[in-house]
């Protein structure tokens, strides 16, 4: 069963000229089949852990592991964590400008997969997964996120991890901007590939509106560049009635 | 691709529609255009059209100490059954009928050149085959000239294709009969330390078409003059270019079309990459709507995509109006950079980096590629545009 393990993490960034920490020590482990929630006000450090795992370059690993099945996560470079299993469905997709869609969706699932799919059955899943999301097939020929609306961007992100099938999924902050009907859609797509038992989730959120949609087995406030609290369902509960205010006092990283 | 905002340091994109009596495309030559070298004084780098170029990297073809050597190209022409091959001296009447130099080095390569190359397809000859003319660089300095004439209804294919390495300044007329059909490939796939400096004009005669690619590869530094103008009503330009711009490399395209004559049309696409320390691209696009040319149907539009850090792109679109009674006159032109976030974005996909790259520039590439419909160059520019990536990633 696959397995995250994230032990003492330490992450700066550079800004101002200046070295800041802002993971401070981060343990959780994520199992195949489990969708942790990781909430937390803004500022605390939430996005800086999904993109670390991720690799992002801006980021600097200071202390600490991450483990993918045993395989050191933090020795691979950014296209090697994404073929191991690893999924970030980011906050901001970035704009590709001269790459379509299908293309873009055929190169990834043909690295992830290790061998390009084969084109009719290909043709067929994308179709698919597409019409499930309320994709316009038109979507496809379209150049990646070049002027996507927020929503598009989500669906489109969500539509990569139902083909890419990870191991572990990162979902940063996937519903902000979202109107309702969006995030019906968005966490219907995440439930499918929940449904599987087959990824381990890890969604980063600031609010509990999408914890509706999604269910998750833990909740773990973020604060400080750290979890402060873990617990299970009840724990979103506790944040939606009186918000972060008792995490926050005096200890915001920014 | 974003506009302005993601302009790269260093680089300047700007771009003017005049509607004035004053035409700047003439005024910005320091002198007006002559088969005469004499007519020209030796550029300083500070006059309008010298202002991007690196003078001191021409060897001497501005100035007239770049003396021709025995050894400076070798041309060699494969030309189908039907065509007329030539080689004339600088009395025949045919040569210079397309267009007048308009800087010193043009004007030098033609009052340097001693014979000139001359191809006919005669008129209502129909080609299935490319006309191929091999420019080979044997490392010395040279002047030369070429025609290509296309008889009325006539309709070609000719691949112009200049490797090894040369000091070259050069000079190409395409004349197109009545209704006659031309599509010309120059492939500048030069070693790196050549210079190739030349003028194409191009007269388009009455509902005759023009389709021109333009690919520079190489060089050290390449500035080409693609120029039109019509014979007649009817005719249609196609001016397409690419260009891939590496470290340290000079690639200069400054185009002209001269819309002389009613109801022509003409459209332009350039398209660059560059990569590395000092690459430099500069695109000017000209064009120039007279008074006379009623009914003419335009647009222009260059795109860069700036790959790494440290190259710079100056790209100046200039349209002038001299009659409201158009068809359609546009312009655009972008630069915008391949950057780590896009990297990233595609890497976390599971893409290896090389191959994230290969996507974003063939895409780039490929609206342009897929129109030159010879498959040996098509196939040869992929497989360029290839073997450039993997040095930049390595």
């Amino acid at each position: 069963m696959a397995t995250l393990e994230i032990r003492d993490l330490h992450v700066t960034v550079e800004a101002d000229n200046a070295t800041k920490e802002i993971l401070k020590g981060v343990d959780l482990t994520v199992k195949q089949g489990e969708t942790h929630a990781i909430m937390g006000p803004n500022g605390s450090g939430k996005s800086t852990l999904a993109y670390s795992l991720a690799g992002h370059p801006k980021y600097t690993i200071t202390s600490g592991t991450v483990l993918l099945d045993g395989e050191d996560v933090l020795e691979m470079s950014v296209d090697e964590r994404a073929r191991a299993g690893l999924f970030l469905a980011m906050q901001y997709p970035v704009e590709v400008p001269g790459v379509s869609v299908s293309n873009f969706l055929r190169t990834s699932a043909t690295a992830v997969r290790g061998e390009a799919p084969k084109l009719r059955t290909w043709v067929k899943e994308v179709k698919e997964a597409m019409e499930r999301l309320n994709m316009d097939p038109a979507f496809a020929e379209r150049n990646v996120n070049e002027g996507f609306s927020g929503g598009e961007k989500k669906r489109h992100e969500i539509l990569q991890l139902e083909l890419l099938k990870p191991k572990v999924a990162i979902l940063d902050e996937t519903d902000s901007g979202l109107d309702v009907d969006a995030l019906r859609v968005v966490s219907e797509g995440v439930n499918r590939v929940r449904e599987t038992g087959e990824v381990g989730t890890l969604l980063i959120t600031h609010y509990t509106r999408i914890l509706r949609y999604i269910k998750p087995d833990h909740v773990h406030v973020f604060a400080n560049g750290r979890i402060a609290e873990s617990g299970g369902p009840e724990l979103a509960d506790k944040l939606e009635a009186e918000g972060y205010e008792a995490y926050t006092k005096g200890g915001a990283s920014e | 691709m974003a506009e302005a905002q993601n302009i790269p340091v260093g680089s300047t994109t700007a771009g003017q529609i005049a509607v004035a009596a004053e035409s700047t495309v003439a005024t910005r030559m320091s002198a007006p255009a002559s088969f005469d070298v004499a007519d020209f004084p030796v550029p300083h780098g500070r006059e309008e059209e010298w202002r991007f170029t690196p003078l001191e990297r021409l060897r001497g073809l501005h100035d007239g100490t770049a003396v021709a050597t025995g050894d400076g190209v070798r041309v060699d022409v494969e030309a189908p059954e039907g065509v007329v091959v030539e080689t004339v001296g600088r009395d025949d009447a045919r040569i210079g009928r397309a267009g007048t130099p308009v800087d010193r080095v043009a004007a030098q390569a033609y009052s340097a050149f001693e014979k000139a190359g001359v191809i006919t397809v005669p008129k209502e000859t129909v080609l299935t085959e490319p006309i191929r003319i091999a420019v080979h660089g044997e490392g010395g300095t040279a002047y030369a000239h070429q025609v290509v004439e296309l008889g009325a209804f006539a309709e070609a294919v000719v691949v112009i294709d200049h490797t090894g390495d040369a000091l070259l300044a050069a000079n190409v007329d395409y004349v197109l009969g009545d209704g006659a059909k031309l599509t010309v490939v120059s492939v500048q796939d030069w070693d790196d330390k050549a210079v190739h400096v030349g003028q194409h004009n191009a007269l388009i005669g009455r509902d005759a078409g023009f389709k021109s690619f333009v690919v520079t590869f190489g060089g050290d530094l390449v500035r080409l003059h693609p120029r039109v103008a019509y014979a007649g009503p009817g005719g249609e330009a196609e001016l397409f270019g690419l260009y891939f711009t590496d470290a340290g490399q000079h690639q200069e395209h400054r185009l002209l079309v001269d819309h002389n004559v009613p109801h022509c049309k003409s459209n332009v696409v350039y398209k660059g990459a560059l990569q590395g320390d000092d690459a430099h691209a500069v695109w000017i696009g000209d064009v120039l709507i007279e008074a006379k040319a009623e009914g003419t149907d335009t647009y222009e539009m260059n795109r860069n995509l700036v790959l790494t850090d440290g190259a710079r792109v100056d790209s100046v679109p200039n349209l002038e109006i001299e009659t409201g009674e158009i068809v359609g006159a546009g312009h655009a032109s972008a630069t915008g950079r391949f950057d780590d976030e896009q990297l990233f974005y595609l890497m976390a996909r599971g893409i290896p980096e090389i191959d994230a790259r290969r996507l974003v520039v063939r895409g780039f590439f490929a609206e342009l590629v897929q129109q030159i419909g010879v498959p040996d160059i098509e196939e040869r520019l992929i497989a360029k545009i290839e073997e450039e990536l993997e040095a930049s990633v390595a």
